[in-house]
Formats: C-alpha cells, structure tokens, sequence
C-alpha cells in the first residue's frame, strides 16, 4: 500500500503492516497534510457509484442482488427486530393480572357485539346471495387472505415501507395489496424469499384510487410526507366532499379491489390555482401500529363488459327436441382435419 | 497474535451493530431524529485506523448498506466515499480537535451528507423530505462524542487486557 494514503498513526497498535513503514510515514506527514487521500481516486470511486446509480435506476439490479443475497439479508433483517420482539413479549409477560383481567373484558364484549353483528350479518349475506343470483352478477366479493406479521425493521425513516415476514416461498406476488382490521395499508413492492417489503400508502411515490363513500366522486389518493396523512390534490372545486367524509378504494386501475376503506377526510381547502380542491385525508389502517396484516390474493377483477347470459328462453325441457344443434356443437368442438 | 485478532473484532463488530442500528426500529417520532450511525462509525475508524478505511472500502461498505437498506445501489456508496474523503484528507486535524469541534466537524460532515443524498434522490425523482430530514445530523451531534468514547476506550481496554 502507498505510505501517503496513510495517516501518521503512531499509537496504534492494531496493525496488520510492518512498523518499518510507519515509521517512515510518521517522518514525512505533517499536521497540515493535504495529499493524505488522492483526489484521482474520490473521482473514479463517484464515477463507479454514479454509474450504478443511473444502470440501477434503469434496469433495477438492486432487487436482483438482494434477492440472491437473501440468505444473508433476511437474518440481518430478524437480528435487528430481535430486540423489539424481546421487548415486546416482555411487555407482555410483566403486564399485571388487572391489566389481563381488564383486557379480557373488553376483549370478550367487543366479541359478543362483532358476534352479534356478524348473526345480523349473515342474514344479509344470504339474502345479498340470493339478490345476486337472481343479477347473476359476475362479482364476487369473498376474500382470499394471508396473514402475515410485521417484522420491525426501519428501512429508511423518509420512505414509507415496511418489512413482512412472508415471501415468494409463501407465494406473496408484487403487486399484492395489503390491508389491516382498519384498511388499505399499501402494495407488496417487493419480495425476497421469506421476506418481502410493502410500500404504504402515505409514501410520497404512491398513489391509490379512491371514491368517497357518501358521493361517488372518484379521485386518487397520494401518499404525503407524513405517516398520518394522505393528499388529494385534485378534487374538482365543485365536487360533494366534505370534511368527515370515509375513503374507500374504488377499484379502478385494477390492482386493489374496491371497497376497502382508505381513509376519512380532516380537512378541504381550494388549492392555490382555486380551479380544485385540495383536500387532507387521514388513513384509516393504522399505518404506525399494526403488528399484523392481511395480503389479499388476487382476484379476478369484472373488466370490460360482463359475458353473455348463455341460458335465455324457456327451460331446455320445454323447448322440444333441438334437430339440428347438436350436429354443429359436435362438429365445433372436433378439431378440423 | 490475540489482540490483532480482538481488535480486528472490535472493527467488524462495530460496523455490523452500526448497520443494525440503522435497521433498528424506533417509535415513531423518534424515526426522523435516528442519526446515521454507519456513518458515525465510519468517521471514527477514517480518523483511528486510516489504513483500513481507504476510499474503497467505504465504497464497498456504502454497497453493503444499499443492499441492506437502500432503494437505489450505489447511493450510500456514494455518500460514504464523499464522507471518508473528507475525514481522511482532514484526519490530521480532526483528531487533535478537543471533543467539542470534534462534534461540530461531524456535525458538518452529517449535513454535507445529508445534502449529497438530497442530490441523489432529487435526481432519482423523488419528493423532497420534510424539515425534520436536517434533524439527524444534529443527533449525530450529539452522539458522536459517546460513539468515540466508547469505542476508545473498547480499543484501549482491549489493548490493556492482553497479557504480553
């Protein structure tokens, strides 16, 4: 190694070079040394990380090298949650025997009043069946969900993402939404093999479409700079949206299904142009709380126009004997020779 | 040769704990205020033991991160040769500074860092963060002089323990 990139370290003791050379190096360093480091070097090391910058912006390698590398990051990811687990199964194992009692209550009345919702709620299920049979409506709204937990790392505190502990080995996609008891909570963006990382929807790069429960005016939700809020920048001035109003998704766009809550407006003000309204929402998952959440798998989604009714007419058994469509039916459905 | 080895311990163990505690969660309002501890490190082992830390291997240290925690490859590196560059073209000083500009310089430092990965991001597209962005170098601040005591006196012991 070059005895000028070296500073004069005298007193150290760790060296894994010979003291020959450092003493030498003490000789010729002075306080005010300039050339201590090149400035050729600090140019060609900027170049190469500029330069994987820009390829990595393009073609996103990062992903594909942490994916390989995820045999060491996914430990590295549960070694730093460790201690908050350890703090959290200590909370919960000190917490008095009041503190349990009390808990337990409240527990077992908020599931006596879900129960007694979900009785009610049953019979408006079967009755929601019976309508829709009678539309024969394609959409079907029952829900196919995976659980997974939180795992409570801090990626960068400016960018809203979180860390689950499921990955492609549990089948978890990009692009699945996640949600929580309360709401939307945002979108897998990426995957590892046991871990992925999802992007809330207060991260200022996201967006989700929206539709107010109360009016049906639609617009698209951004995510803002803070944890609690999200921006709807552009609300037509004229349209029916009122502070207090709920936020679900509306579908459209196709990669979260509708209905889920999103949020509730706090606040709607004209924006500097006053050719829209800019309204304030807060998110209705709790973004910052959840320990556990929900992945939705993916549904097929009612586009375009609905397929055509194959049975019109009478029944097949009033009809008669059919001569002649049977021969064409079976002639279609032979390949040609 | 046990005390090459212990000290050698001490360098990669101090820099996977930075790492981890730069993964570490913390409540909510604290997020903003976590101060850049793999950089903190950095700057303590740029100043102590110059021959490790060259420009490469904060380069390659900075990849590590990315790999870790980042959104785009090469933007810690980045951050983290600047950083040394700096601490090793100004280490003769720096390291005859009593503890009070000692942690004003890393206090500069942290800020020119967080300006660089505003650059970075910027060009990358993305929004410009909020006022408590230019929180964490303060904390840094504040911090530094405990990283360096610490992992002083860590070396010293660790170099008075040995039997000769």
């Amino acid at each position: 190694m070059d005895s000028r990139l070296r500073g004069n370290d005298d007193y150290s003791s760790w060296r894994l070079f010979p003291p020959r050379m450092a003493i030498a190096r003490s000789d010729t360093a002075t306080l005010f040394a300039e050339g201590t480091v090149s400035t050729l070097r600090l140019i060609v090391y900027l170049a190469c990380a500029v330069v994987l910058m820009v390829l990595d912006h393009r073609g996103s390698y990062l992903e594909l090298l942490r994916h390989t590398g995820s045999a060491l990051v996914e430990p590295v990811y549960r070694l730093a949650a460790f201690p908050a687990d350890v703090a959290r199964a200590t909370r919960t194992a000190v917490a008095t025997q009041d503190q349990l009692a009390s808990e337990n209550r409240d527990l077992r009345e908020a599931l006596l009043l879900a129960q007694a919702r979900l009785n009610r709620l049953d019979t408006v299920v079967a009755q929601n069946a019976r309508l829709k049979g009678l539309l024969d409506a394609q959409k079907n709204l029952g829900l196919s969900v995976q659980f997974a937990r939180l795992i409570d790392v801090d990626l960068d505190p400016f960018r809203h993402r979180i860390v689950l502990d499921v990955g492609s080995n549990q089948e978890v996609a990009v692009g699945q939404p996640v949600i929580d008891a309360h709401g939307v909570m945002g979108q897998i963006v990426e995957v590892l093999p046991n871990t992925a990382v999802a992007m809330l929807i207060t991260d200022p790069t996201h967006a989700i479409p929206v539709v107010v429960e109360r009016s049906g005016v639609r617009t698209i939700a951004y995510g803002s700079r803070a944890i609690d809020e999200l921006n709807l920048p552009n609300v037509p001035i004229s349209a029916d949206v009122k502070v207090g109003d709920k936020l679900l998704t509306s579908g459209l766009g196709g990669r979260f299904p509708a209905g889920f809550p999103v949020g509730e407006i706090i606040q709607v003000k004209p924006d500097q142009t006053g050719m829209f309204a800019a309204a304030v929402a807060r998110p209705a998952a709790a973004l910052d709380r959840s320990g556990e959440v929900l992945l939705l798998h993916d549904q097929p989604q009612p586009y375009g126009p609905p397929p055509a009714l194959d049975e019109m007419g009478p029944p097949a058994d009033l009809a008669g004997p059919m001569p002649a469509l049977p021969a064409t039916a079976a002639a279609a459905a032979e390949p040609s020779r | 040769m046990n005390r090459v080895r212990a000290q050698g311990w001490l360098f990669a163990g101090s820099l996977a704990v930075a790492f981890l505690l730069q993964l570490m969660p913390l409540p909510q309002l604290l997020l903003p205020v976590k101060p850049y501890w793999v950089a903190l490190v950095l700057i303590y082992w740029a100043i102590e033991l110059p021959e490790k830390i060259g420009l490469g291997f904060a380069f390659l240290f900075g990849l590590a991160g990315d790999v870790l925690t980042g959104e785009l490859l090469g933007e810690q590196a980045l951050r983290l040769v600047v950083l040394a560059f700096i601490v090793l073209r100004f280490r003769a000083r720096l390291r005859f500074f009593p503890m009070w500009q000692q942690a004003l310089a890393v206090l500069a430092l942290l800020l020119n860092d967080r300006v660089v990965m505003l650059m970075v991001r910027g060009f990358s597209g993305e929004t410009i963060p909020s006022a408590s962005y230019w929180l964490a170098p303060l904390v840094g601040m504040l911090m530094w002089p405990f990283v360096f005591l610490l992992l002083d006196d860590l070396r010293t012991r660790l170099r008075g323990s040995e039997p000769r």
